[in-house]
């Protein structure tokens, strides 16, 4: 089943065209890392993907249901409480993690499940050490995010999206705000989560790291989508020039 | 920190209590203007006197510092009439002075309503100055709090589903706290001096008295005395503040 969906979308800041026309799905269980130059649009996609920003023309929907739709060359967005029951079906991981540095890691963790999912707060809390403890943080809990390690929070701030149960996950570049040691811990997580086939959508400049989680890798440049397919295909024998020419720059 | 603020007020009392002693050692009389007597009369009718400035004080707090967040969120309002209307109303309060906004508002409904002036308005119309006043302050220190905290937080909370209103109250408003209050206790410290400009409708407050005792028995002790006054309650003011900061800085956790 495909969870996400999105059809010719296209985004503009001004009179700088960023997406230009971009269509793309992601399966059930499936790995995507999306690549790419800076300015190639690939966080403007994610933030499109996530609503976070609106998109200017183009579909999207999650798990079948439609949240815009396109009226005549233009998005139109679903209403307000059907866009709130779309936005459960997807997590975001930021690259600069943006827990809320007044709770402790465990209510940073519960809070939104509890309150905004109306869920059962001894069930949520149960789930939150589970996972915490999965992420190798179980005995943080009581901590506040300015006590933990870049890698440590990074690690709460996917607790915290897993706890909402969402069906797919992006993550915006997690690991550029981190030391290449911490980078690994991550990784690890992600192999982690792949393995119990949680899907995921990874915008990232670490091609090691595309390469080693994804099960497709997504290459953008200048707007669009250049190249995309198996992450050995498209890393190590590229057809596309830009992609060549971007591997090039990077492993010199 | 404790330990500086506790000496403060130490410091403060001991000088309160030299004063009278040094004075009587240097060959003062120990009756009429000037004796130990005469100065602790003038301790006791300043007290009566700071117990008025004690309530205007609190008052104006408890009624500024709400009515700051309204005009706050009058002003960061996406209808641009009310942003408007709350920009001219801070330009307003902070660009003319206290004391004439005082006088406007005692001696505003006499002139517009012939109503007669009564004492007890005196009291009201100190409280309702001070706090329109300082509201136009905290509303733009509220906003600079507001501001303060990053863009993430709000799209965190975007995606995990909070309402607008839940996004304000749990993650934007304790933040917002945490940052302004450096600033808060600055603006509070100025409001406990500030309170002295309620002489400008003849509202009895202590630096009123001060002046009036000082003037009668040409002395200039009694000035002295409001000083030190002012300076004790700023202390405990400001040590008050300090321990609320580090209760409320969850970076020092």
């Amino acid at each position: 089943m495909k969870l996400l969906e999105i059809n010719n979308i296209k985004k503009s800041f001004g009179d700088l065209e960023v997406l230009k026309d971009i269509s793309v799905s992601v399966e059930e269980g499936e790995v995507v890392s999306i690549l790419g130059p800076s300015g190639s649009g690939k966080s403007t996609l994610l933030r499109c993907a996530t609503m976070l920003e609106t998109m200017d023309a183009g579909t999207l929907s999650y798990c079948g249901e439609e949240a815009v739709r396109d009226v005549d060359g233009r998005s139109v967005y679903a209403s307000k409480h059907d866009i709130k029951r779309i936005m459960n079906y997807f997590g975001l991981v930021f690259q600069n993690f943006n827990l809320f540095p007044h709770y402790t890691v465990m209510k940073n963790v519960t809070d939104a499940p509890i309150h905004t999912q109306k869920r059962d707060k001894a069930e949520v809390e149960q789930e939150a050490k589970a996972l915490l403890d999965q992420m190798g943080i179980g005995d943080k809990l009581d901590y506040y995010p300015c006590q933990l390690s870049g890698g440590q929070q990074q690690r709460v701030a996917i607790a915290r999206a897993l706890a909402m149960n969402p069906k797919i996950l992006f993550f915006d570049e997690p690991t550029s705000a981190l030391d290449p040691e911490l980078t690994s811990e991550i990784l690890k997580v992600l192999r982690l989560l792949a393995s119990e086939k949680m899907t995921m959508v990874i915008v990232t400049h670490e091609i090691e790291f595309a390469r080693n989680v994804s099960d497709r890798v997504v290459f953008m440049d200048d707007g669009y989508i250049v190249e995309q397919g198996r992450p050995e295909d498209v890393i190590d024998n590229p057809e596309n020039e830009r992609v060549k020419a971007f591997l090039n720059k990077l492993s010199k | 920190m404790k330990k500086q603020s506790k000496s403060i007020i130490a410091a403060a009392v001991l000088i309160g209590l030299l004063i009278p002693s040094t004075m009587t050692a240097c060959g003062f009389e120990n009756t009429g203007t000037g004796s130990l007597g005469w100065f602790f009369d003038v301790i006791v009718q300043l007290s009566a006197g700071m117990w008025a400035s004690l309530e205007l004080f609190f008052l104006t707090l408890i009624f500024s510092m709400p009515l700051g967040l309204l005009v706050c969120f009058m002003r960061r309002s996406r209808i641009k009439i009310v942003g408007i209307i709350a920009t001219i109303y801070i330009s307003i309060m902070r660009g003319t002075p206290l004391m004439l906004q005082l006088l406007v508002v005692y001696f505003g409904p006499y002139f517009l309503f012939k109503t007669p002036l009564s004492t007890e308005y005196r009291f009201y119309a100190a409280i309702i100055g001070f706090s329109l006043n300082y509201a136009a302050y905290f509303a733009e220190i509220y906003r600079s709090g507001i501001q303060s905290v990053p863009q993430g937080q709000y799209e965190a909370a975007k995606v995990l589903g909070y309402t607008h209103s839940q996004t304000f109250m749990k993650i934007i408003f304790p933040q917002m706290i945490r940052n302004i209050l450096p600033a808060v206790t600055n603006e509070i410290i100025t409001l406990v001096k500030d309170t002295s400009l309620a002489f400008a409708i003849a509202f009895v407050e202590m630096f009123t008295l001060a002046k009036q005792i000082s003037a009668a028995d040409s002395n200039i002790m009694p000035l002295f005395v409001a000083g030190l006054f002012y300076y004790i309650f700023n202390a405990v003011v400001s040590s008050t503040m300090r321990i609320i900061e580090n209760k409320l800085d969850y970076t020092k956790r």
